[in-house]
């Protein structure tokens, strides 16, 4: 209040109309030249900005060791072909985190050996969420005998420890590639994927747009198809961002049994066991493959609670 | 209670039933014939003592028969003979099975003893700067691999500084002090992970927790910290715990058999492993079988602790 007893001079807009978009991304999205994802990594704290990068470098240089100039062949052992490669060598300018105990660069086995995981893991998050996303949802919406069936399957094949089913069924076939640990991988994975599946599938279907498609005549087909698979996708692309990590791990424990992809074939796991033979005469061959390791599942854990607080601090923000 | 009781064994039963007959099918359906490990491969040109150890070994009888009879058997204690050595399977599973059982037990104490203290304490102290750092050492522990921290225990622990043996394994037989040496690393290995998934549990439930209204009516009675954190706040804050405990004895089982591996340990794991490599297949179905039942059966338990610790749920069932 002024002296002369006049109402106060508004020298700023009610703080309803301040509410209001505060600069033009915000009212015309994308119109500031930032994209959604430059927003999203600016809002990750540091430590999550690093672990991004971290694995954007991996997932590159994975899918592009082909085109990487200079990069060596992950097989070649230079001692036995006489090019001046010794085993055992340290970090020089042709090797730059040096050679293991046969010559081959162990870079360049670090990076082929990426493209192991990544595949192992990605094909099998896919295949959980394709098939366990379809069955949960079947079971989550039509209910029924089938859901009694398949949820009393799911239990039954989830308290089977997949570890060991996996060591059994990968030594009995004798024949290990990618495609056949992936198909392997797949018996086990879809379980829980289908879980989830049904359980969201459960909460979406007493929503009221549901009720609504069925109201306006939808059949229960398209309504799975176009109402409830879409909803349940968010749950399982969630949950899958916290099984790559469990499944980077997975592959590398195979390998470092020696019943992941076979030997020569580069993978850290695998990399880690010849190695480990060797500590006391030289350590790196072992101890660049489980920094990478280290490195990436971390990065996907880091990255996935970072993901989940967001999501959280949304939920608790609607 | 009984009823629930009753439901559960049904489920446990039914459970062992589907896994052992699946595992059976399995060993039959892949390839790798069972003569293999019974006689060598220069004794198999002769096509009628082959035939003749086939019938001994009723390997020619349609599989459903011979699950049958393999469950019958079981029933009464008997899993079969080793194909490799002959010898009974029930002998050779009960001189191993103290091994492995040590081994988890060990593993999963030492993780409670350090996980509830620094689980309730991060809780405690949420946000601050001493939670942030056991926050972030615990995702990191949550990152390395079992046969990582295994390799690093025995590069700088026996290796190294000597204080421990690399490989094998000291019976309880043969003094205290010589099988602690020997559970040591191997059970350290496998509780780093465990400590990690333990604390990150207790520490958003003692949160959740700390937030109660009768927490605050302890504080205003001028409690200290320390005994409204352990006496008032820990046990409604067990729950998820006690549950993650049993769900991750899975988890330990196939651990294990990584860390014996790895350590060289003669455990189940590492039986069930070169089983597999001789294609043993009375001993594979038998260790495979066991392991199920004592994850099953850890899980109904885990329901019932469950119960226990909490009157909500007994009073909703």
């Amino acid at each position: 209040m002024s002296k002369l007893g006049l109402p106060p001079v508004i020298t700023r807009a009610p703080s309803m109309l301040r509410r209001g978009p505060r600069n033009a991304e915000q009212m015309f999205p994308g119109s500031s030249g930032k994209s959604w994802f430059g927003n999203l990594f600016g809002k990750m704290p540091w430590l999550t900005k690093l672990c991004f990068l971290w694995l954007i470098l991996v997932v590159l240089s994975a899918a592009l060791a082909d085109l990487i100039p200079g990069l060596a062949d992950p097989n070649y052992q230079g001692f036995v072909f006489g090019d001046g490669s010794k085993t055992n060598e340290g970090p020089t300018a042709s090797h730059w985190l040096g050679t293991d105990n046969v010559s081959r660069d162990i870079l360049a086995r670090l990076i082929y050996g990426a493209r192991v995981s990544l595949i192992f893991a990605f094909s099998l998050a896919a295949v959980g969420i394709i098939v366990g996303g379809t069955l949960g949802s079947i079971a989550g919406y039509f209910r029924g005998l089938l859901e009694t069936v398949l949820m009393a399957l799911v239990d039954t094949w989830l308290s089977f420890p997949a570890l060991i089913g996996l060591v059994f069924i990968t030594t009995m076939l004798g024949m290990r590639n990618l495609v056949v640990l992936v198909l392997v991988g797949a018996i086990f994975i879809w379980p829980s994927y289908t879980r989830i599946a049904r359980a969201t599938a459960l909460s979406v279907s007493g929503q009221a747009f549901v009720t609504a498609a069925r109201a306006i005549g939808t059949s229960r087909k398209r309504i799975l198809v176009r109402e409830i698979f879409p909803n349940v996708l968010p749950a399982l692309l969630a949950y899958s961002l916290v099984g790559l990590p469990v499944l980077i791990i997975l592959e590398s424990t195979l390998s470092f049994l020696g019943l992941g992809v076979e030997i020569p074939t580069a993978s850290w796991g695998g990399m880690i066991n010849q190695a480990r033979q060797d500590l006391l005469i030289n350590i790196w061959p072992a101890v660049w493959p489980a920094v990478t390791l280290f490195m990436t599942v971390y990065s996907f854990n880091n990255l996935a609670d970072w993901v989940r607080t967001q999501a959280a601090a949304r939920s608790a923000a609607i | 209670m009984s009823k629930i009781l009753a439901i559960r064994l049904t489920r446990l039963v039914m459970t062992v039933i589907v896994v052992s007959f699946v595992t059976f099918v399995g060993t039959n359906v892949l390839p790798g014939d069972p003569v293999n490990a019974l006689i060598p491969i220069d004794a198999q040109q002769d096509r009628e003592f082959v035939e003749q150890i086939r019938e001994e070994w009723g390997l020619n009888d349609p599989i459903v028969v011979r699950y049958g009879r393999w469950l019958g058997d079981a029933v009464q204690g008997d899993l079969g003979r080793s194909l490799v050595t002959g010898q009974p399977v029930t002998d050779e599973i009960t001189h191993r099975l103290p091994i492995t059982l040590e081994l988890m037990a060990v593993a999963v104490g030492f993780s409670l003893l350090i996980a509830i203290p620094l689980g309730a304490f991060t809780g405690y102290r949420e946000g601050r700067r001493s939670d942030r750092l056991i926050s972030g050492l615990a995702q990191a522990g949550l990152s390395l691999p079992v046969f990582v921290t295994g390799l690093i225990l025995i590069y700088v622990f026996a290796l190294r500084l000597h204080w421990f043996p690399a490989v094998g394994w000291n019976r309880l037989s043969d003094g205290l002090g010589p099988n602690l040496k020997s559970v040591a690393l191997p059970a350290l290995s496998l509780a780093i992970t465990e400590i990690a998934v333990y604390t990150r549990v207790l520490r958003s439930d003692m949160i959740a927790t700390l937030k109660e209204d009768y927490i605050l009516s302890a504080r205003a009675k001028g409690l200290t910290d320390r005994f409204i954190l352990f006496r008032h706040g820990l046990r409604p804050s067990l729950l998820t715990l006690v549950t993650v405990v049993g769900l991750n004895i899975g988890f330990l089982i196939g651990g294990s058999l990584v860390i014996e591996y790895l350590f060289a340990i003669p455990g189940l794991g590492k039986r069930l492993f070169s089983a597999i490599q001789q294609r043993d297949f009375m001993m594979v179905q038998a260790i495979t079988v066991l392991i199920t039942v004592f994850y099953v059966i850890v899980n109904t338990a885990t329901d019932l602790v469950y119960m226990v610790v909490d009157p909500r749920i007994r009073r909703t069932n």
